[in-house]
């Protein structure tokens, strides 16, 4: 069985916002929301690097863990939904998530926080796939249309990699041996150091002034 | 007397263990739908050629070959490089 995954290649996003743009016109997503997003770290800086991110659709996903009215639920392909239906949007999967997926409409009286709003990997919700009711609430079922995420197929330099996460790992470590880098700036490695070196050191952040921009 | 006010506390507790036991759970409990699976297709017009809706295997086929999309090495035809 397939496990839904996105990989970002950093080596290749070119910060161009295709991603954020294709998310937010094929599920009509209002303004306010942002479903995916492009973080830029050492902006302006040569060497300067971006990343899209959205939810990461986790294993074991702390938004499902906090969620106090059991709102969420879990494919078969391993992808995160939830049913708004039942959202209370209290906002604490939002203070859970470590990638800031989950956001919140803020129309309304008194700028009154709506149900929370995230991304599908384009596979809708609990509603019949492909139902106007669906469409309404969680944008298009892509996968129930035999297709992938829309951000990861319009991605002009296919830094976005969507699908079964063997296959884009694999697509992934291909690039990455061709190049002959890459690995460096994604893993393991990267986030607690290198487990050979015994006195592993975590990865030093950047210089004050060099900022990040989301 | 005595006897009297042993009967009271008894009954009182018997009501309360009634009331707790009768007592209706205050959480939400799963309040998940059942999804349909991604592979019975959308039938919307706007499916993708090449699977047939219900048909599991070939929906993961398919989305396994769309995958492939996003790979150049195969999109340009050449043999898939490294090990």
């Amino acid at each position: 069985m397939a496990r839904m995954k996105f990989i970002c290649d950093a080596e290749r996003c070119i910060e161009c916002n295709g991603c954020v743009t294709a998310c937010k016109a094929e599920h009509d997503v209002p303004w306010g929301v942002n479903r995916r997003r492009v973080v830029t770290l050492n902006d302006g800086v040569p060497g300067e690097k971006s990343i899209s991110v959205a939810c990461m659709h986790c294993s074991d996903a702390p938004c499902m863990a906090v969620c106090p009215v059991d709102c969420f639920y879990r494919t078969d392909e391993g992808v995160v939904l939830h049913d708004k239906d039942a959202c209370i949007g209290c906002g604490y999967c939002s203070y859970a998530c470590p990638f800031g997926a989950p956001q919140f409409p803020t129309n309304g009286t008194f700028g009154m926080r709506g149900k929370m709003d995230k991304c599908t990997f384009c596979a809708g919700g609990p509603e019949a796939n492909g139902s106007q009711a669906e469409n309404e609430k969680y944008g298009r079922n892509r996968l129930a249309e035999g297709k992938l995420p829309a951000c990861a197929e319009m991605c002009s330099t296919k830094a976005l990699l969507g699908g079964d996460g063997d296959v884009v790992a694999d697509i992934f470590r291909s690039r990455v041996l061709v190049r002959g880098k890459g690995s460096e700036v994604w893993g393991w490695g990267t986030a607690y150091g290198k487990p050979t070196s015994g006195n592993a050191q975590p990865a030093q952040p950047a210089p004050a002034g060099t900022g990040t921009k989301s | 007397m005595m006897l009297r006010f042993q009967g009271t506390v008894v009954a009182t507790v018997c009501a309360m263990a009634l009331v707790g036991c009768g007592e209706k759970a205050q959480t939400a409990g799963n309040t998940r739908k059942s999804d349909t699976p991604a592979w019975q297709s959308a039938d919307n017009g706007f499916a993708a050629k090449g699977w047939k809706s219900g048909d599991e295997v070939a929906w993961q086929k398919q989305l396994q070959q769309r995958a492939q999309s996003q790979n150049e090495y195969v999109r340009i035809g050449a043999q898939k490089p490294g090990p």
